[in-house]
């Protein structure tokens, strides 16, 4: 008997150790892509390690799990996706991982931009117009802040010791965005609506768009992986033309060639490369969540200037 | 009349896009011909699919080097497809195992490597997916590679086209008059390469094996000689390209798709009605014997 409750106080001793330790070393907290992984730190600060699966200037619609991938997971206290369709890998991946933890869903609450694929607008029997969710919802800083509280929620729940560092640093970080729209408003208020139009090879930017009045034109439709028809390029190059756009630019994930063609032909300058998916490397000019919409608002602003 | 120079030639004088992507296909059409029709009669008509494959550790290697140039990549694949192509080669001769299969394990080799490469580097874009070109999207420097390529192609062929032929049908007879058969097929392949990569980089996977081969298959059924049978596979390959565009230009449907489907329905067209060995035919002459 003497000896069980000695085997019992030793367990009880372990706990107790692990217990501490788990408290001072930080938890680990699994990001699905880049843009999600900055704000997670951003939130989680100094208690959390934050591993991003789908690193800088690389394209979540293409990925493929590898095995250190499923060991991050497995071994995370909490793991963060997109959702909205854009990690359509994460369901395999956790299950494969074994992972039983908390899957959270970044983008719960937004309002899902419903995206209409037609490269024709107005013309009456256009031949694809299938309707598709939109999942790059953090091109809107308003939903970027649904994002911060959405993480600042979650990691209170598996962490409750750290609730007040938490959520202060949500607040904080929540401030920063709102700054932030608030500057891009302005910028924007320089262009007349009828001349914010731009050109992006695929469509990232609706949830932008949508938000600053911006038209946004694609020969690709949603997805980087959909071929462009012969007939797209011409309503293309004829709609550039027609309304003397500017703004057309490439983005750093996809082939630029279609988009470089089109300006050329329509006598426009790529006014450069916008980050829709993905951050740039550490050293490059978007390397956070606020760099890059800094970074492509300035763009795009600066652009559109010039057909004023 | 109005109505068919509207429908049939304004898209081509209109957009420059168009006109470079009929160029690229007429000149992808004349120097694929030849090399498609030797891939038919040496039994080899699926080394384009595979070489699609094993040129990815190239890309992938000319990513490392110099990130996302197409240069970089398009000469990364260049050696390593012609690498895949002559060791495949090289094996068939020296050893019992056949071109198609000692070319099919040499380009999952490469394959695996590829893919091997670009995870090592932790990136996921896909690689393919970028340097792959489309049709549409066809600027001067890869009209200027395919174009060069088929001059190449045309010129070589034009001078080894008989030993390659003879070393088809009668691999002896040439050795024994003295000819280079290993030669002449080494420089076949590294041509069959070439044509490929330039292919895929220009315009996309489908587009360049599907030029390659479906003319290839079709002429088969309308020619018995060599250069007549080329002859009519570059013009099925025009036909194919120039009415691909237009269907692609007025019906709003992806181009490369298009070209290949208006090609592959003169296959069935020719594969139905040939001159030579189609259903028609054989049917006929069926009948004649029995009856």
């Amino acid at each position: 008997m003497l000896l069980f409750a000695r085997i019992l106080i030793a367990f009880w001793a372990v706990l107790v150790i692990t217990d501490t330790a788990r408290a001072t070393s930080p938890i680990n907290i699994v990001a699905s892509f880049s843009i999600l992984g900055d704000i997670m730190s951003n939130v989680g600060g100094d208690r959390v390690r934050v591993t991003t699966l789908v690193g800088p200037d690389s394209d979540a619609h293409a990925y493929e799990p590898t095995p250190a991938a499923a060991k991050a997971v497995r071994g995370a206290n909490l793991v963060v996706v997109n959702g909205l369709g854009f990690e359509g890998w994460i369901d395999r991946l956790i299950t494969a991982s074994g992972y039983k933890g908390l899957v959270v869903v970044a983008s719960t609450g937004v309002k899902p931009r419903e995206m209409k694929d037609d490269h024709d607008h107005g013309k009456a029997g256009a031949h694809d117009n299938h309707e598709a969710t939109d999942p790059h919802a953090w091109q809107n800083l308003e939903n970027g802040r649904l994002y911060v509280s959405t993480i600042a929620a979650a990691l209170v729940s598996i962490d409750p010791e750290g609730a007040s560092y938490y959520t202060e640093r949500a607040a904080a970080y929540t401030k920063r965005l709102t700054d932030l729209e608030g500057w891009a408003k302005a910028e924007f208020s320089a262009i007349p609506k009828e001349k914010r139009r731009m050109i992006t090879s695929h469509d990232a930017f609706g949830y932008l768009g949508d938000t600053f009045d911006i038209e946004i034109l694609s020969p690709m439709g949603l997805g980087t992986g959909k071929e462009p028809t012969a007939g797209g390029v011409k309503k293309l190059i004829q709609q550039i033309k027609k309304e003397k756009i500017t703004a057309v630019f490439v983005e750093n994930i996809s082939n630029p060639r279609m988009i470089q063609q089109i300006a050329k032909e329509s006598g426009v300058k790529v006014g450069g490369e916008l980050y829709s998916d993905a951050l740039s490397a550490p050293t490059g000019p978007a390397a956070s969540y606020t760099e890059m919409f800094k970074y492509n608002v300035t763009k795009i602003v600066t652009t559109m200037k010039k057909g004023l | 009349m109005n109505f068919f120079v509207d429908l049939l030639i304004e898209p081509f004088r209109e957009y420059i896009f168009m006109r470079h992507a009929l160029a690229a296909c007429v000149a992808l059409a004349i120097g694929c011909a030849p090399v498609g029709m030797l891939l038919v009669l040496r039994r080899m008509s699926l080394m384009g699919d595979a070489l699609s494959h094993a040129v990815l550790p190239g890309a992938a290697l000319g990513f490392l080097v110099s990130g996302l140039s197409l240069y970089a990549m398009t000469v990364g694949g260049i050696v390593v497809g012609l690498t895949v192509a002559l060791l495949a080669g090289a094996v068939a001769r020296v050893t019992a195992l056949r071109e198609d299969a000692s070319f099919a394990a040499l380009y999952l080799i490469s394959l695996a490597l590829g893919v091997l490469i670009i995870s090592m580097r932790g990136t996921s874009i896909d690689l393919v997916h970028v340097l792959f070109g489309t049709i549409l999207a066809v600027d001067d420097p890869a009209l200027i590679l395919v174009a060069s390529i088929t001059t190449v192609t045309v010129f070589t062929m034009a001078i080894i086209y008989r030993p390659l032929i003879v070393e088809c049908f009668d691999p002896g007879f040439l050795r024994s008059v003295g000819g280079k058969g290993a030669t002449m097929h080494f420089l076949f392949l590294v041509l069959v390469v070439l044509n490929l990569v330039a292919g895929f980089t220009a315009l996309g996977t489908l587009m360049a094996v599907g030029m390659l081969m479906l003319p290839a298959a079709s002429a088969n059924f309308w020619a018995r000689q060599f250069w007549s049978a080329s002859l009519v596979a570059a013009i099925i390959a025009v036909i194919a390209g120039y009415s691909g565009l237009l269907l692609s230009f007025h019906l709003n449907v992806p181009s490369g798709p298009a070209i290949i489907l208006v090609a592959g329905l003169c296959y069935a067209f020719s594969v139905f009605f040939g001159r030579y060995g189609s259903i028609y035919r054989r049917h006929k002459a069926g009948g004649h014997l029995t009856g």
